[in-house]
C-alpha cells in the first residue's frame, strides 16, 4: 500500500473498502443492509473475553468452518471489546446479527452448523433477560445495548481493530482529510468549541479552550499527548476504545495536532494494557503505511508523528503534570501548576493532554458538525459518558449513554439491576477519587456538574455498584487504601494525611473506633482537600467524605454500638452455628481452613470464636443453613 | 506582557514583576511567608506546603513558592484556613518524626523545630505509624538518618542542581517513600562525592556531619567566616569553632563565589588542621646551616628554624643552581592551594629571575 496522497484517493480506498463490512450490514453512515450470502462471524477480542478464552473459540470455529469447507465464504474475525462482558466470550454471527452469549469451544460445530449453515438460532446460547425471561437472539435488542448510544464506541466490536480498512469503511481517517484540505486550524478550534466537547479523563474542561490555549502559547515545538493511563480499579473505557477502535484515537490526535500545530505526538498507555499496546502499534503503522502519519499528510504541508510511551505502574501517572514527567523519563510526580500543560508541559513546551475518549470523539465531529454532537447530552455537557459498569449489577460491562440519564436509567434499564434480588445501597462513580450517592440519588442526571452537585465526580467513568450486603466503611476503607497506596509521596497532605486517614478508618473497622474520629476524619480530609498537591491527593478523602455524608449512622454503629450493620468488618462479627440447623455433617469442619470448628459427626458444631479468621467459607459450604453471623 | 504586576497581599498593595513568584514578591516586600521546602538556591518544588496561602479565585489553597505573580492577584498569608492547613502540615510531618529534639543534632539549627515552635505544634495531635530506618553511616563524612527525613528534596535538587551528580533521589511511593543513595545503595556506594551540598541545605538532623556528633549546640560554637585554603577559587566558609577546633564547616550563603556551597575538601577536609604531623614552622636539612656539604648519600637530620633563614637557603641554593649548571636545571612546582596571585608570582620568579620556562601546577598533573 502506498500512501494516500489527498482526500478523493481515501474516498476512493473506501469506497471499496466498504465491501469489507457489507455482510456486517453498517458500511458506513447512513445504515444500509447489504446482505450476500456470506457471512461474518465476529469474535469479542477485548481482554476480558480473552480472558475467558475467547481465542480458543474463534480457533474452534475457524477450525470447523475450514472442515465443513466454508472458509471462502465465511470469515472469523476478532474485534475489540463488545462491551457486554458479563456474557463473554461473546461471539455474533453476521448477516442476521445474533449474539452468542458465554460461547465454549464444544459450540463451534453447533455455531457453524445451525446457525451458519442452517440459519437457525442455537437457543440456549442466546441472551435471555435475568428478569422477565425474556429472549433476544438479535445483538442491538437487547436491553443492555438498546438503551445505549454509541459514539465512542461505535466501532468497538463491529471493525477488525487490526485492519485499517475496515476503519476506513466507516468514513475513518475521512475527518481528516477534510481538515487537512478545506479547513484552517482556527475552524477546526472553533468547531470543537462549538460542539462544547468537554475533556472525558474527569474534570470536564472545555477541549476547544484549552486546544486554543496551547495553540496560541508562543513556544514552539508543540507536543500532544493522549492520556490512556487509565488506572481506577474496575474501570476498562480506555482500554476497550484502544482495543477495539485505535484508529479513531490515533485519527483525533492528527487532527488535535493539526489545530494547535503540534510536531509529535505521545500515546501514554499503561503497560498493564498488552492488547491495547500491541493494537495502537499495528493501527500505528498502518497508519504511517497510507501516508496519515509522517512527513506531508495527506499531500499536505503537515507533518505530524506519534510516539507510543509505556507507563511503569503508576496510578498518580494518570494525573497530567506526573504523566509528561514520566514521558521525559523521570519519577511520575505532579509538580504544581500552574503552570500548566498548556503552556509549559513536555519539556516545558506548550502541550496539549486530552484523554483517549476526547480524541476518539474528535472526528465525528468533525465529520457531522457541533451542533450534531449537540443534540446528544445536555446543555453544559454534551455528547455522551463512557462508563464501565460493575460491582453487585447484573449486566458488567461496559456502557455509552446519552448525558443527562439517570442513574437509574443506567443501573436498572441498561445495567438489569442488582443480582440475587438484593437490594440496591449505593453507586460509586469517579473511580477511587470520586464518591459514591445513596438511593436518594438515583434519579441524578448523569452529567459533569450534577454529579459534582450531588456529592460524586464524574471521573474518567468507573461505576460500581454495590447492595445491601456492602458495609460503607469497609468500602470507603478500600478505595484509601488504593489511594494511599497510590501517593507519590511527594506532598506532605497526601503522603502522610491518607495513612492517617487510612488508621482512623482501620480503627473504626475493626471496632477500636472512638467518639471523636468522625470529627477526626473531617479535619484530616478538609484539609487533604485544600492543601494537596494535586487531584490525586485531594480526592483522596473523596469517599470517605461520601460516604461519611450519606451513610453517617453506619459509621456510628461501628463506633458507639460496635456492631457492623452489613456484618462485614471483620473486627465486629462473630459467626456462630444454630443450634436447631445443625446436623453434625462435618463439612463445615473439613472446610474450616483455620480450624476453628470442633463437633462430632451428627452432634452440634461450634466456631471458636478466638481462631476463627471469619472467612466466611462456613456459611458458603453448609447446606442446612446453620450458620449466621452476628 | 506587562513588566509589572500589581497585587494584593494581606490588604496591601505591592508592585511585583511578571516572572516572580508569590513567595518572592511577598520577600521582596518584606512580608513574612514561612517555607520549608523552599530554598533560595533551589528551583521550588511545591511538595511541603507550608508556604500555602489563599489566593481569591482558586480553587484550593496555593504555594506562594511555585504560583506566578500575575496582574490582580489577591493574597491572603495568614487567613484561618490557611493557618489550619500548615498546622496540618506541620502535624503530619511530626507524627512521623522521632522527638528526640533534646539530644538531636539539629536543634537549634532546624527549621521544623522553628515551625513547630512558631505554630505551636506539640507532637500528639496524631498518632500512627512511624518509620524504624536503620542509620546509615557507611561514610567517613555523613551520617543519614531517614527518620529525622522530612521529604522536602532539598538535597535531591542539591545535588542534582548545584554538584549536577544525582546521586539522590526518592524511591517508593507514598508514606513509604524515602530519600535513597545511586540505585538505593548505602551514601557510600554511591556516586556520592560527598560535597555536602545535601547537609547544607538539610532543613533538620537527617544529613549531618559525622565529624560534629556530640561536639556541641549551635549557640555554644563559635562562628568564624573566613576563605577555604584548598584551592584558588576562594569559597567563604563558615567554621563553627570551638574550644578552638572546628566543629562543623558551612558555606556562606551570600559569598559571591561560591553561594553558600563547597565541595567535599573545603567542608570536610580539615582534619589536617589540628594533626600531630602537621609542620608549623619552617625546617631545614642540619648540613645546610653547617658546612653546606652533604655526607654522601645521607641527607642527615631535620633542623627547625625561622623563616628568614629558611628562605635564605632556598634563595642561596637557586641562585648557585642557576649559575652552576644553566637556568633549566631548575624546575618549579606550584600548588593549587595558592591564589592566582601567589601562582603568577611564582611564574615570574621562574621565568624572570630563575629563567626557565620549567614550571607547572598541581592541577595540571
Amino acid at each position: 500500500m502506498g500512501k494516500v496522497l489527498n482526500l478523493e484517493d481515501l474516498k476512493e480506498i473506501k469506497a471499496k473498502a466498504v465491501s469489507l463490512l457489507a455482510t456486517r450490514g453498517v458500511c458506513a453512515d447512513p445504515l444500509v443492509k447489504v446482505v450476500n450470502g456470506k457471512a461474518d462471524v465476529l469474535i469479542c477480542g477485548g481482554t476480558g473475553c480473552v480472558a475467558s478464552s475467547s481465542r480458543d473459540v474463534r480457533e474452534a470455529l475457524v477450525t470447523e468452518i475450514k472442515k465443513q469447507g466454508l472458509q471462502e465464504e465465511v470469515r472469523v474475525i476478532l474485534t475489540g471489546c463488545h462491551g457486554f462482558c458479563a456474557k463473554g466470550p461473546l461471539v455474533v454471527v453476521y448477516p442476521q446479527e445474533i449474539l452468542y452469549c458465554q460461547v465454549k469451544v464444544s459450540d463451534a460445530p453447533r455455531i457453524v452448523s445451525e446457525t451458519i449453515v442452517n440459519k437457525q438460532i442455537i437457543e440456549d446460547l442466546i441472551y435471555k433477560d435475568p428478569q422477565s425471561q425474556e429472549q433476544f437472539p438479535v445483538y442491538h435488542e437487547i436491553p443492555f445495548y438498546r438503551n445505549q448510544l454509541r459514539l465512542s464506541l461505535r466501532n468497538c466490536g463491529l471493525i477488525n481493530p487490526e485492519d485499517i480498512r475496515e476503519y476506513i469503511a466507516r468514513n475513518g481517517y475521512i475527518a481528516l482529510g477534510t481538515v487537512l484540505e478545506q479547513m484552517k486550524p482556527q475552524e477546526v478550534i472553533e468547531i470543537i468549541k462549538d460542539s462544547g466537547l468537554r475533556g472525558r479523563g474527569g474534570a470536564g474542561f472545555t477541549t476547544g479552550i484549552k486546544w486554543e490555549i496551547t495553540q496560541r502559547s508562543p513556544a514552539k515545538p508543540k507536543y500532544l499527548v493522549c492520556n490512556a493511563d487509565e488506572g481506577d480499579p474496575g474501570a476498562f473505557m480506555d482500554r476497550s476504545i484502544l482495543e477495539g477502535d485505535p484508529h479513531s484515537v490515533i485519527e483525533g490526535m492528527i487532527i488535535a495536532g493539526y489545530a494547535i500545530g503540534a510536531d509529535a505526538g505521545y500515546i501514554y498507555c499503561r503497560a498493564e494494557y498488552p492488547l491495547a499496546i500491541q493494537r495502537i502499534k499495528i493501527a500505528l503503522s498502518q497508519a504511517y503505511e497510507y501516508g496519515f502519519l509522517g512527513k506531508n499528510i495527506l499531500g499536505s504541508n503537515f507533518s505530524f508523528d506519534i510516539y507510543l510511551r509505556e507507563g511503569a505502574g503508576a496510578f498518580v501517572c494518570g494525573e497530567e503534570t506526573a504523566l509528561l514527567a514520566s514521558v521525559e523519563g523521570r519519577r511520575g510526580e505532579p509538580r504544581p501548576r500552574p503552570p500548566f500543560p498548556s503552556i509549559a508541559g513536555l519539556w516545558s513546551k506548550p502541550t496539549n493532554v486530552n484523554n483517549v475518549k476526547t480524541y476518539g470523539l474528535v472526528p465525528q465531529i468533525i465529520l457531522h458538525g457541533a451542533d450534531w454532537f449537540r443534540s446528544f447530552g445536555t446543555k453544559n455537557s454534551p455528547g455522551t459518558a463512557t462508563f464501565a459498569l460493575t460491582g453487585k449489577i447484573n449486566n458488567i460491562g461496559l456502557i455509552e449513554v446519552p448525558m443527562g440519564i439517570t442513574l437509574r436509567e443506567i443501573i436498572y434499564d441498561l445495567g438489569g439491576g442488582i443480582p440475587k434480588g438484593k437490594a440496591f445501597k449505593a453507586v460509586q462513580t469517579g473511580g477511587p477519587l470520586g464518591g459514591c450517592l445513596p438511593t436518594e440519588a438515583l434519579d441524578t442526571p448523569v452529567d459533569f456538574d450534577s454529579l459534582v452537585q450531588a456529592g460524586a465526580t464524574m471521573g474518567s467513568g468507573g461505576m460500581i455498584v454495590v447492595d445491601e450486603d456492602t458495609c460503607m466503611v469497609e468500602f470507603a476503607k478500600y478505595f484509601l487504601t488504593f489511594a494511599s497506596a497510590e501517593s507519590c509521596g511527594k506532598c506532605v497532605p497526601c503522603r502522610i494525611g491518607g495513612r492517617r486517614l487510612l488508621e482512623v478508618l482501620t480503627r473504626i473497622s475493626n471496632g477500636e473506633g472512638k467518639p471523636e474520629d468522625l470529627d477526626e476524619i473531617e479535619y484530616i480530609s478538609n484539609n487533604m482537600k485544600e492543601a494537596s498537591l494535586c487531584a490525586l491527593g485531594q480526592l483522596t478523602p473523596g469517599p470517605v467524605m461520601a460516604s461519611l455524608r450519606f451513610f453517617r449512622p453506619e459509621y456510628e454503629a461501628h463506633i458507639y454500638e460496635k456492631k457492623c450493620p452489613a456484618k462485614v468488618c471483620k473486627g465486629l462479627i462473630t459467626y456462630r452455628v444454630i443450634e436447631e440447623n445443625c446436623t453434625g455433617c462435618m463439612v463445615c469442619k473439613r472446610n474450616c481452613p483455620a480450624n476453628a470448628i470442633s463437633g462430632e459427626k451428627r452432634e452440634v458444631h461450634y466456631i471458636d470464636p478466638n481462631i476463627c479468621e471469619r472467612c466466611g467459607i462456613c456459611i458458603e459450604v453448609c447446606k442446612f443453613d446453620a450458620i449466621l453471623i452476628e | 506582557m506587562l513588566e509589572k504586576a500589581t497585587i494584593t497581599i494581606d490588604g496591601k498593595k505591592i508592585q511585583a514583576r511578571y516572572g516572580q513568584t508569590v513567595l518572592q514578591a511577598a520577600r521582596e516586600n518584606g512580608i513574612y511567608i514561612p517555607v520549608l521546602c523552599d530554598h533560595p538556591a533551589l528551583p521550588p518544588e511545591g511538595a511541603c506546603r507550608i508556604c500555602l496561602v489563599e489566593i481569591e479565585r482558586q480553587r484550593t489553597l496555593q504555594p506562594a513558592c511555585t504560583f506566578p505573580v500575575s496582574e490582580g492577584l489577591v493574597i491572603h498569608t495568614r487567613s484561618p484556613k490557611v493557618i489550619e492547613a500548615r498546622k496540618f502540615s506541620l502535624e503530619l510531618l511530626i507524627s512521623d518524626h522521632p522527638l528526640d529534639c533534646m539530644t538531636c543534632e539539629a536543634t537549634g539549627n532546624c527549621l521544623l523545630q522553628d515551625l513547630a515552635y512558631e505554630y505551636g505544634i506539640t507532637g500528639d495531635r496524631f498518632q500512627g505509624e512511624k518509620h524504624q530506618y536503620p542509620i546509615d553511616a557507611s561514610n567517613p563524612f555523613i551520617v543519614v538518618d531517614r527518620n529525622k527525613c522530612i521529604l522536602c528534596r532539598r538535597c535531591v535538587r542539591a545535588c542534582a542542581y548545584i554538584n549536577g551528580v544525582e546521586a539522590i533521589s526518592v524511591f517508593y511511593r507514598g508514606f513509604n517513600a524515602y530519600i535513597g543513595f545511586g540505585a538505593d545503595s548505602t551514601m557510600q556506594d554511591s556516586p556520592c562525592e560527598f560535597c555536602g551540598s545535601c547537609v547544607e541545605v538539610c532543613p533538620t538532623g537527617a544529613l549531618w556531619p559525622k565529624m560534629a556528633f556530640g561536639r556541641g549546640r549551635p549557640y555554644q560554637l563559635q562562628k568564624i567566616q573566613t576563605v577555604c585554603t584548598y584551592c584558588g577559587v576562594g569559597c567563604q566558609i563558615e567554621l563553627q569553632v570551638r574550644d578552638n577546633r572546628i566543629v562543623n564547616v558551612f558555606g556562606v550563603e551570600n559569598a559571591p563565589v561560591n553561594h553558600g556551597f563547597t565541595c567535599v575538601k573545603g567542608r570536610f577536609g580539615n582534619d589536617f588542621v589540628h594533626h600531630a604531623d602537621r609542620l608549623t614552622k619552617p625546617r631545614v636539612r642540619k648540613y645546610l646551616l653547617e658546612s653546606g656539604k652533604r655526607d654522601g648519600k645521607d641527607r642527615g637530620e631535620w633542623v627547625e628554624v625561622d623563616w628568614d633563614t629558611a628562605l635564605e637557603i632556598v634563595s642561596r641554593k637557586l641562585v648557585e643552581t642557576r649559575d652552576t649548571y644553566g637556568s633549566d636545571a631548575t624546575g618549579v612546582l606550584t600548588s593549587a592551594k595558592c591564589t592566582n596571585e601567589e601562582n603568577y608570582l611564582m611564574n615570574k620568579l621562574a621565568r624572570q629571575i630563575i629563567g626557565t620556562n620549567n614550571i607547572d601546577h598541581c592541577a595540571r598533573l
